[in-house]
């Protein structure tokens, strides 16, 4: 068996692609997650519980099941739904990017609400107090007291939410879509067992 | 003889099951100076509490000037921009510089232009005798200094009233003096004052009555004098003789 350096070569550019894959994955999911985090947070916190309810189930159900399985089910078990074929959602969910964007947001979006959501929990009262004696309105609250403190209290739990969905984006390869790690393990068989 | 500025009329205020405050009955007018003490537990925040309505009372009727603490919006909102509070802990924003915690009540609640917010803010922390200190964070400051702040963030937004809840009670001695200085300043303009304190000092020197709770019941009320030399209710001696020994 030749170790094939030339191979290790030529593929770099196919690898180069690859990251940039890895980073559109990464950056478009983050932000879109984060976006579905808040509006689950907003619904968690609204008191009202068909809102809560809901919102609870959706973190519930995202948290308790393998990211693998989620982006299983959107690429190979949503298509075999007519309804989902005819949708508008359809020339998104028929990418593999597509349904990998949608799963890895879905469940960032899931783990970043309950992240955001401790960073509340954590904002001390009296902090709130004192702005409701200077007469702020609770959305003013909510803006200008509790948003900027839990974000603070949120960061490091949030960083380490940001390496897992990095890992994540590499489960996305196997619903054919080759980012960084996807390509090289398609390359690697073909040489060693063929040669 | 002037309209009372604050009246609590028969208020109770249950937490849970647990009776806070029992058939309280307070007038402040315009210009008074109270001191509230009393055993911890006694009700004495839940009862200034209710003032601003930090807290919500169960029954009777509590007014500050025209309006009636009730369920509506709008009257709380009234009342926040008359009265204003000082905390035992503080609580000034922590992602703000000394400054905008001085400005960002005016510019939300009272929609003053950033720029005179500002000029208001250098004005009462001149008071406060901390102008040096605007471009800080309040865990740069030391207590003392975080409490002044904390008095002039009240002061900035002009109230008619400002409770205190025992704002020195957290502070290291050499720090109450400089606070109470501050607060003593406030009493001589003319300022509505609602203090929680055991400082005995200050109560002797700046109340106009003295206010003893204990169990949420207002126990006795009485110009200082009449209050530490002549108490007349015995639980009454039984306190002053304990924080006096101290
Ligand atoms: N949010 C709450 N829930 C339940 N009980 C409460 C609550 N706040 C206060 N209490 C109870 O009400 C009573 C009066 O409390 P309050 O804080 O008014 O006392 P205080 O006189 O200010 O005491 P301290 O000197 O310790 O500050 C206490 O027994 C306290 O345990
Ligand atoms: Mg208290």
């Amino acid at each position: 068996m030749n170790f094939d350096l030339t191979l290790i070569w030529d593929s770099v550019p196919r690898m180069l692609a690859g990251i940039g894959i890895t980073f559109q994955l990464m950056a478009l999911s983050a932000f879109l997650g984060m976006i579905l985090a808040v509006i689950l947070l907003l619904m968690r916190l609204s008191g009202k519980w068909y809102w809560s309810w809901p919102a609870q189930v959706f973190i519930y159900v995202f948290r308790g099941t393998p990211i693998l399985v989620q982006i299983f089910i959107i690429y190979y078990g949503l298509p075999q739904l007519d309804f989902v074929r005819e949708s508008i959602l359809w020339p998104i969910l028929r990418e593999p990017f597509g349904c990998a964007i949608v799963a890895l947001s879905l469940n960032t979006g899931a783990y970043v609400s309950e992240i955001l959501r401790g960073g509340v929990l954590g904002v001390d009262r009296g902090f709130l107090e004192a702005a409701s004696a200077l007469g702020l309105k609770a959305h003013q609250k909510f803006i200008y007291i509790t948003t900027p403190i839990a974000a603070r209290l949120a960061l490091p739990a949030y960083s380490n939410d940001f390496i897992s969905l990095m890992k994540a984006t590499s489960l996305a390869s196997t619903i054919t879509l080759m980012d960084m790690t996807g390509w090289r393990r398609l390359l690697r068989p073909t040489r060693y067992l063929f040669h | 003889m002037t309209e009372a500025l604050i009246r609590m009329q028969n208020v109770d205020k249950f937490f849970g099951s647990f009776q806070a405050l029992t058939n309280i009955n307070l007038e402040v007018k315009k210009g008074e100076r109270i001191v509230i003490c009393g055993p911890s537990g006694s009700g004495k925040s839940t009862l200034i509490r209710c003032i601003n309505r930090l807290e919500e009372h169960n029954n009777g009727r509590i007014f500050i000037g025209e309006n009636e603490l009730t369920d509506k919006v709008k009257n709380i909102d009234a009342v926040r921009r008359e009265v204003g509070m000082v905390f035992q802990s503080f609580n000034l924003f922590p992602h703000m510089t000394i400054v905008k915690n001085l400005m960002i009540a005016q510019q939300l609640v009272r929609k003053i232009p950033k720029a005179e917010a500002r000029e208001t803010a250098m004005k009462y922390l001149t008071r406060v005798k901390i102008p040096e200190q605007a471009e800080k964070y309040p865990v740069q400051l030391s207590g003392g200094q975080q409490q002044r702040v904390a008095i002039a963030r009240a002061l900035c937004m002009k109230p008619e009233i400002i409770l205190f809840d025992e704002p020195t009670s957290a502070l290291d001695p050499e720090m109450i003096g400089e606070v109470l200085d501050v607060m003593t300043d406030l009493a001589k303009e003319g300022m509505t004052m609602i203090c929680v304190t055991h400082e005995m000092g200050f109560a002797r020197s700046v109340a106009d009555r003295v206010i003893f709770m204990d169990e949420g019941e207002i126990v006795e009320e009485a110009k200082p004098q009449e209050f530490f030399d002549n108490p007349k209710n015995e639980r009454t001696k039984k306190f002053l003789s304990q924080i006096l020994t101290h």
